[in-house]
């Protein structure tokens, strides 16, 4: 039995502030654990996780590993080059082989909104989502919101913005849902072209200007900026794209003094983020990748259902 | 003892027929496949339905009576895509569905955009159980490049041309498909969708596609595209039928076009009478994929409000049978398009009719007489001389969509679950009964 409300992890839209605390607070003990030298836990021993990345990652799917790894779990990776995807084998063929295999849990990425949910109706496995077309990246946003609590204590209050181009970005959507419900206050900025349709439904303030988006902010999360936006039209040049919209230290000014600087990585320097911002006293993007495990392994863990040794 | 006069009476039953103007208890009488009188209920009728054989009476108390339907908007997929239907399925679907006419779009494999292709299909309608109406194709192999050989598909029975799935994106080749269908009196049905605009979407464009990731399509893609389209109809005096109309703003355009005069005519889906975006959300339902998309709740009011003031001429299923193997997979991959022959009627019945937005004579007339006029199709009407197609429907039966139950050779409908009320219970074609619960 998963010790959340649910079995799996889809999404951020509707999970109970409850399960986000438990999960932030189970990272954190996991946290202290890979500043350990042996950063290695019993806690998964016997459960078996593959990871299906249909979308090409390096990071999500390493932190993925490394927080199997940790937790003890035995991990078989599958990627659409090394399998018969290619071929043409449907989903549905690829989910049955997987139940076949006797997995226990499953981390999928896809590039289509909407597979990890399709793979509950089809496995019995628990579901993690790593990324999903342009749905959700809850582990992302389950990473972030534990970087910034990690940092001040609290998320209620806090006025976050999110940077860049909301309209393609599953992390932005995940990241809206967390905040909001935890309290804090989000704010959106984009080229208009890439704010989605009718995007003030989200509950939060959206700006086309970069200035006005910070002022007053205690968190700035910049999103990647893709060359293929460029490409289809969607801004003109990537040289405007980082006058508009690019932090550089100059815009900072407008933040609150205590101010942090995220990035959910790969990082465009020079475009959307000067790198004299990422490197930075207040930037905390490497944290964010250390944190990312910890968070990973109380994903993996609460869902799971096991207990710690002493509990029953 | 000399030949009969009749062959059949439908007795008892409530006959409504909008092309006549005619809504009262009476009896059908038929011979030869031919409809020879209906006569309102007397003591005298009454005398004449017990002077006939049992056996040649169908009795219809209780139940409504109506020309046979037409659905002018049915994808049968022969030649081509047998394995999710077949002209022979299709219309055993359309049969029990209480439809005794359908006109079958041209984008099977082959395309409808030729003579042979067009034989093919009414040769395999010769024996089906709905009479099959061929729409040609606009242009070939609807690539939207050249016009087909449109004379010679009228030549072959082409009812209308539609590149339906696809709009017919080049200004000038649609008006000149216009202007050349206008010398055979036919209509050109057009699939209102910018494509340039609607840009790889897979559902409507609003905070629902937002939500989900999903990419968007926008009710302007329809809305442009119908808005070019009646300028063109103004321009060549042609006809313009707006298939599956699904948005405020292209409905609010064709009344205004009507009011004026111009020679457009719509449908309406039930699907987009019924549902909305917000239900793709709940379980990403691939059969709640189609084209045009599912749309916001405003719109779905708005074709309602077409429905109910008759700016939307007609109710068409759009009729769109895909395999379960090809519907179970990512939303974004899927094949757009359900199954509606069969759940038509119980839809307009528990959601246009139970709820107060048309009459019984208001959506027969939608669903006979109207589509005929439009598609000069020669049936949907009972007047006497008409062939005997009609159909019988149990007003208030209370029935489950079931996936099991379908005619069709294709479960792909997201109704499966769901209570009607108003269930075809008997189908008749050509004096023949095709279809009997």
């Amino acid at each position: 039995m998963s010790s959340l409300s649910s079995r799996h992890l889809l999404g951020l839209q509707g999970v109970p502030k409850d399960d986000i605390v438990r999960i932030l607070d189970t990272a954190e003990s996991f946290r202290e654990v890979l500043d350990r030298p042996i950063k290695k836990l019993p806690t998964l021993r016997g459960i078996t996780v593959l990871n299906l990345f249909y979308e090409p990652s390096t990071r999500t799917r390493i932190s993925f590993e490394l927080a199997q790894k940790r937790l003890s779990a035995d991990t078989v990776n599958f990627t659409p080059s090394t399998s018969s995807v290619k071929k043409g084998e449907s989903l549905r063929d690829t989910v049955q082989n997987i139940e076949a295999m006797k997995i226990d849990m499953v981390v999928v990425r896809h590039q289509s909104s909407g597979v990890p949910y399709y793979l509950t109706t089809c496995l019995d496995a628990n579901i993690v989502n790593a990324g999903d077309g342009m749905h959700e990246h809850p582990t992302q946003g389950l990473l972030d919101m534990f970087t910034i609590r990690h940092r001040y204590g609290k998320l209620n209050g806090l006025r976050v913005v999110l940077v860049g181009d909301v309209k393609h970005s599953r992390v932005v959507r995940s990241n809206i849902w967390g905040l909001k419900t935890m309290g804090a206050s989000v704010a959106l900025c984009g080229p208009q072209t890439l704010l989605p349709s009718e995007v003030e439904r989200f509950g939060c303030d959206v700006y086309t200007d970069i200035d006005t988006a910070l002022e007053g902010a205690d968190v700035v999360n910049i999103m990647r900026i893709q060359l293929e936006r460029q490409q289809a039209g969607l801004f003109p040049s990537s040289r405007e794209y980082t006058n508009l919209f690019g932090i550089t230290k100059e815009r900072l000014k407008r933040l609150n003094r205590n101010y942090t600087i995220m990035h959910p990585g790969p990082m465009n320097r020079g475009e959307e983020i000067s790198s004299e911002v990422a490197d930075g006293d207040h930037s905390v993007i490497l944290d964010q990748v250390t944190n990312g495990q910890a968070v990973r392994m109380a994903v993996l863990y609460l869902l799971s259902g096991r207990k710690e040794e002493g509990e029953e | 003892m000399g030949p009969r006069k009749y062959d059949k009476v439908i007795a008892n039953g409530r006959v409504i027929d909008p092309s006549l103007g005619f809504v009262s208890e009476a009896h059908i009488f038929i011979k030869d496949g031919r409809i020879v009188e209906t006569q309102a209920d007397s003591p005298a009728a009454k005398k004449l339905v017990k002077s006939l054989d049992k056996d040649q009476v169908i009795d219809a108390q209780g139940m409504l009576v109506t020309p046979g339907l037409i659905d002018v908007h049915v994808h049968l997929r022969e030649p081509g895509r047998e394995g999710a239907e077949t002209v022979e399925t299709g219309c055993r679907a359309a049969a029990a569905g209480g439809f005794t006419s359908v006109c079958c779009m041209p984008n099977t494999h082959p395309r409808i955009d030729n003579q042979e292709t067009v034989k093919f299909v009414q040769d395999r309608a010769k024996t089906a159980s709905a009479r099959v109406y061929v729409v040609g194709a606009i242009t070939k192999n609807l690539d939207g490049k050249e016009l087909s050989e449109i004379g010679d598909l009228v030549k072959m029975g082409a009812v209308a041309i539609t590149d339906d799935g696809r709009y017919v994106q080049n200004p000038e080749i649609m008006r000149r498909a216009l202007e050349y269908a206008r010398m055979f009196n036919i209509p050109v049905a057009q699939h209102a969708e910018d494509q340039q605009l609607v840009s790889g979407g897979v559902m409507n464009e609003s905070f629902e596609s937002t939500r989900l990731g999903l990419r968007g399509s926008p009710a302007a893609a329809e809305e442009i595209a119908v808005l070019r389209d009646i300028a063109l109809c103004r321009l060549t005096g042609a006809r313009l039928h707006i298939q599956h109309i699904t948005t405020r703003r292209a409905i609010e355009a064709v009344r205004q076009a009507k009011r004026e005069g111009i020679k457009v005519t719509c449908e309406a889906c039930p699907h987009h009478f019924v549902l909305t975006d917000e239900e793709i959300g709940k379980e990403f339902n691939t059969h709640l994929k189609v084209n045009p998309p599912l749309r916001s709740r405003d719109d779905r009011d708005a074709v309602i409000a077409g429905l109910v003031d008759g700016t939307i001429d007609c109710i068409a299923s759009d009729h769109a049978p895909h395999s379960d193997e090809d519907k179970d997979c990512e939303f974004d991959q899927a094949p757009s398009g359900m199954i509606g022959l069969e759940t038509t009627v119980g839809l307009v019945k528990t959601y246009l009719i139970d709820k107060g937005f048309l009459d019984w004579a208001d959506a027969v007339r939608k669903l006979t007489i109207n589509p005929a006029r439009i598609f000069n199709l020669p049936g949907g009407t009972l007047a006497e001389g008409s062939p005997a197609d009609i159909t019988i429907i149990d007003p208030d039966k209370k029935w489950t969509v079931r996936g099991d139950k379908f005619r069709s050779r294709s479960k792909n409908s997201p109704f499966i679950g769901l209570k009607l009320s108003g269930q075809v219970s008997m189908t008749i074609l050509n004096g023949g009964v095709v279809y009997e619960r």
